[in-house]
């Protein structure tokens, strides 16, 4: 799987605590982020087109997320587990690669 | 599936990720951008210490946490005591801190947590010389508990206590230069920086860890939700605020300025261009406008001179 966090994502398990024995004895984290996926607050999804992406990687210089990962052959792609559809990837876009388009489920 | 090294190479800013998605920040949140650039900047060998503010919120609900580094919750008013006292331990413990291979131990707090409640403890850090970083998010009002106005709040910004019409009134006082009270203590780094720019920041950052001593940064950090702005112009009202010299880049280094505009030579926009993109602005009035507009210039006038006489 080539997704951002690759094998972590995959790794990333909800914690469920049964029993006062099973907390740890300082209030530290026992776990990432990676288990929440933020994707379903989208209204908007954005979607890469691309014959127009000139390969600058501004949009993922700017993912507040991060969600967007270059894959091996050097274009974007988005993560669309965790892509909450803010747009700011599309209106930095240069070129206009990145378009929004209404999420349908 | 690995990204070969020459596009490694391509990317202008550090290209590992020390900050995971799922976090809880708003959509288009500038606070979580900017925590995601200081953990590109300083890896994993950080300590970072959060105050009350979005950021415990952005770092996770526990068991998880969204940060690949040690993170340390603190009281609101506490950062600039606790980022001292952590490196005071370090030390004495006989850890290396600061400097290219040190224990980075920084400070993340927003404009209320800076500006208002933790002023005293960032004094007294700056004072005593301690060998961290105080990185001050600025969002211009307290985010996290709806939107109240803080010191750092902007002329005629709507905020939920100070909701304009025929009763109320806008905010009525400029916005707090922090910038100023710590350059007051003459400490040998300060600097402003945009999210809009995060290749300038970074590199304050790598400034600030080099230069023994305290630095700080104040950094603008748009938010959408609370500034009544679409998510997607987050940047582009970040970039507006440099380019209306609303928020000049620059920093100070053992007594010198140095202004980072991007375009040092043009004159700045009007700041309608900025004003207009936030639904927080749209009550002011033509004068409110001008008298802002007048506030900004004189400020970028005086930053100008202060840069030529100790350029």
């Amino acid at each position: 799987m080539n997704t951002l966090f690759g094998k972590t994502k995959e790794e990333a398990k909800p914690i469920v605590l049964k029993s006062v024995d099973e907390y740890p004895e300082a209030p530290i984290s026992l776990g990432t982020t990676l288990v929440n996926p933020t994707g379903d607050w989208r209204t908007f999804k954005p979607v890469v087109n691309e014959e127009k992406c000139v390969k600058c990687y501004i949009c993922w210089k700017y993912c507040p997320e991060p969600a967007i990962y270059i894959k091996p052959d050097g274009y974007v792609a988005i993560d669309y587990d965790y892509c909450k559809g803010c747009g700011i990837c599309a209106n930095e876009c240069p070129t206009k690669a990145i378009t929004m388009i209404k999420e349908e489920k | 599936m690995e990204v070969p090294e020459n596009i490694k190479k391509r990317v202008t800013i550090p290209f590992e990720e020390h900050f995971y998605a799922g976090h809880t920040a708003c959509q288009g949140c500038g606070a979580s951008l900017g925590l995601r650039y200081v953990l590109k900047a300083y890896g994993k060998k950080t300590i970072l210490v959060i105050p009350a503010c979005c950021s415990t919120i952005i770092a996770g609900p526990w068991p998880y946490s969204a940060i690949d580094a040690n993170l340390f919750h603190t009281a609101f008013e506490t950062t600039g005591a606790v980022i001292s006292g952590i490196e005071a331990a370090l030390k004495a413990m006989g850890y290396k801190v600061k400097g290219e291979d040190g224990i980075m131990v920084v400070g993340w707090a927003g404009d209320g947590g800076t500006a208002d409640i933790g002023l005293q403890a960032l004094s007294g850090f700056l004072e005593r010389g301690h060998d961290a970083v105080y990185i001050m998010y600025d969002n211009e009002a307290y985010m996290n508990t709806g939107i109240q106005r803080s010191s750092s709040t902007p002329y005629g910004a709507w905020t939920t206590n100070t909701p304009g019409g025929r009763r109320h009134f806008l905010e009525k006082r400029h916005k707090k230069k922090v910038i100023d009270i710590v350059i007051a203590h003459r400490i040998p780094y300060a600097a402003t920086a945009s999210i809009a720019y995060p290749e300038d920041f970074i590199r304050k950052l790598k400034k600030a860890q080099k230069i023994s001593g305290p630095s700080f940064i104040q950094l603008f950090a748009p938010c959408p939700t609370g500034w009544r702005a679409p998510t997607d112009k987050s940047i582009e009202i970040a970039r507006l605020a440099v380019q209306t010299a609303y928020f000049p880049l620059f920093e100070y280094e053992n007594g010198k300025y140095k202004i980072n505009m991007p375009n040092p030579k043009k004159e700045p926009k009007p700041i309608e261009e900025f004003l207009k993109l936030q639904g927080r602005f749209k009550y002011m009035t033509k004068e409110d406008i001008e008298t802002l507009q007048k506030w900004v210039l004189e400020e970028w006038e005086r930053l100008k001179k202060l840069a030529e006489v100790f350029g």
